[in-house]
Parts: C-alpha cells; sequence; structure tokens
C-alpha cells in the first residue's frame, strides 16, 4: 500500500515537473507546478510530516502559484511561447546533457550510500497513533524550532519584513521614483 | 504479481531521494532550457522542491526532527525569494512587455 501511494505520488510529481518544463503557456505551467506541489505533500503525509504537507498546501499551492498567476494575468504576459524557436543552437542538447548528468551524479551517490542510511540514529519522530498522540510530532516541530533554532526563526521574520518592503520599492511605478516632491 | 509487489514492498528512503534527484535534475534542466523568466522561477520551485522532499525523507530514516524543521525554513526563504524575484519580473516586465531572459543581457554595465 505504501508503495501504491508512493508511485501515484512519484507519477503526479514527475508529471506535473515535466509539465512545468514543457507546456508553453505559462498559465499551464503554472497549473502543472500545482499539480507538483500536491505530489510533494502526499509524500511528506506518507513520511510522518503532516504539519509541513499542510504548510506545503497552504504555502506553495496556495500563496506562491496564486501569486505566479496574480502576476500572469495582471500582467497579460500569458501569451504561448513558441518552443520550436531555440535561440542558441547547442542550447538544450547540452541543457538535457548536464541535466541528465546531475541526476545520474546524484543517483549514483544514492544508490552507493544507500546502506549506510543508518535508520532512527536519532532520538526518533512521533507518529500519530489512536491512543494518545493525535498530533504527530508538532510538538517535536516546535519544541525545536523555539529552542535550537529561535534566533534563525526571528531572523525569518526580519527577512520576511524587508522582502515586503523591497517589493513595494520595486512594484511602485517609476514615474513617482525621483521626482520633485 | 504486481498487486502482491505493491502490497510487500515498502519504500525506503533509497526511493524518495532518487525521486528528489529526478525531480532536482528536471527543474535544473527547466532553469537552463526556458526563456520565460515567470516559468525559470517555477522551476526553481522544482528544484526548491526536490530538496524538501529528501530533507523530509532522511529525517523520517534518521528520526531526527531537524530535517523538518529545516525545511520549515527553506519554506520561509523560498516564500520571500518568489516575492522579490516576482517584483524584480513585474518591474522588468513593465517597462518591456514580453521580455525574455535573453532580452537582459541590455543590464550589462
Amino acid at each position: 500500500m505504501e508503495l501504491f501511494v508512493f508511485v501515484c505520488a512519484s507519477l503526479m510529481i514527475l508529471g506535473g515537473a515535466i509539465g512545468v518544463v514543457i507546456r508553453s503557456h505559462p498559465v499551464h505551467a503554472a497549473l502543472s507546478l500545482v499539480l507538483t506541489l500536491f505530489g510533494v505533500a502526499v509524500l511528506f503525509v506518507a513520511q510522518d510530516a503532516h504539519f509541513l504537507a499542510a504548510v506545503q498546501v497552504i504555502v506553495y499551492a496556495g500563496a506562491i502559484v496564486v501569486l505566479f498567476l496574480f502576476v500572469i494575468m495582471l500582467l497579460g504576459v500569458d501569451t504561448v511561447e513558441d518552443l520550436r524557436i531555440e535561440p542558441i543552437p547547442v542550447q538544450r542538447p547540452l541543457a538535457a546533457i548536464v541535466g541528465l548528468g546531475i541526476i545520474g551524479v546524484i543517483g549514483a551517490a544514492i544508490i552507493q550510500a544507500r546502506d549506510t542510511i543508518g535508520t532512527h540514529a536519532g532520538t526518533g519522530i512521533e507518529v500519530p497513533t489512536q491512543t494518545g498522540n493525535s498530533d504527530g510530532n508538532i510538538k517535536q516541530i516546535a519544541r525545536d524550532l523555539f529552542s535550537d533554532h529561535v534566533f534563525a526563526f526571528e531572523l525569518t521574520s526580519v527577512l520576511l519584513v524587508v522582502a515586503v518592503i523591497g517589493t513595494v520599492l520595486l512594484a511602485r511605478r517609476p514615474d513617482k521614483l525621483g521626482g520633485p516632491s | 504479481m504486481s498487486a502482491v509487489v505493491l502490497a510487500t514492498v515498502h519504500p525506503t528512503p533509497t526511493y524518495y531521494l532518487l525521486l528528489a534527484a529526478g525531480l532536482f535534475g528536471i527543474g535544473a534542466f527547466g532553469v537552463m532550457v526556458r526563456r520565460n523568466p515567470l516559468v525559470m522561477f517555477m522551476c526553481v520551485e522544482l528544484m526548491l522542491n526536490a530538496v524538501n522532499l529528501s530533507f523530509v525523507a532522511l529525517a523520517k530514516a534518521l528520526g531526527d526532527i531537524g530535517g523538518q524543521t529545516t525545511v520549515f525554513f527553506v519554506m520561509v526563504v523560498a516564500a520571500a525569494e518568489v516575492v522579490v524575484g516576482l517584483g524584480i519580473i513585474v518591474a522588468i516586465l513593465r517597462r518591456k512587455p514580453n521580455a525574455t531572459a535573453d532580452d537582459l543581457v541590455e543590464l550589462k554595465g
């Protein structure tokens, strides 16, 4: 059963990823991205990361893809790109070689190291059970986040504020910048 | 036969890591091939998701919750990256509609 879930989710992920790359219409590419993100969320659930699966659906499939679609619609760039045009002649074969090389190198390293991955070497991840622990490892994540990584967690708020202010500055109309006030 | 295989074989962390490698490779190929800056951005998201997937798989395999915490941070940084990147893309496309990545060569000083 687990393998069945894995196979279905992998088909979703890889099909969506290939769709993002080969679809010529940006809206179709964004919708293929949603398929991939949902597949990743399914695998998160299969790996007992329920909180991250929810965050994945809400933040990625909800916020980020909607932001993409919003920009596509707002700017009216939803024109079909002719993918048969190849501006740099050797770009695509070269990119295919590099991409397959990346997959090959990482895959070879993973297969070679498959026996050295020690299982359950750490303190363990709690899984939801019928009796008692119903919310899985959310408490573990919270404890880790607010004890060991609390400084990084606070820094992310600074990062988000900087990103928001920077985007507001970037998205302002240029004619309002630098003019006599 | 295949039903028996589906019922008995359990996916090991290696399966997840190989899937993540494939997703990463497809995303890298997309970044190198596509010329629409928005679609290039989506391919970067694919690569980030591949890394997230391997983090979660290893968190489960090693029994360490730190992997899931890292994924949380990756998501926050990805959201900030998308916001800033889309702001830049909006600024470019407003000045020059239907600009591709090749047109940005004029940014050279």
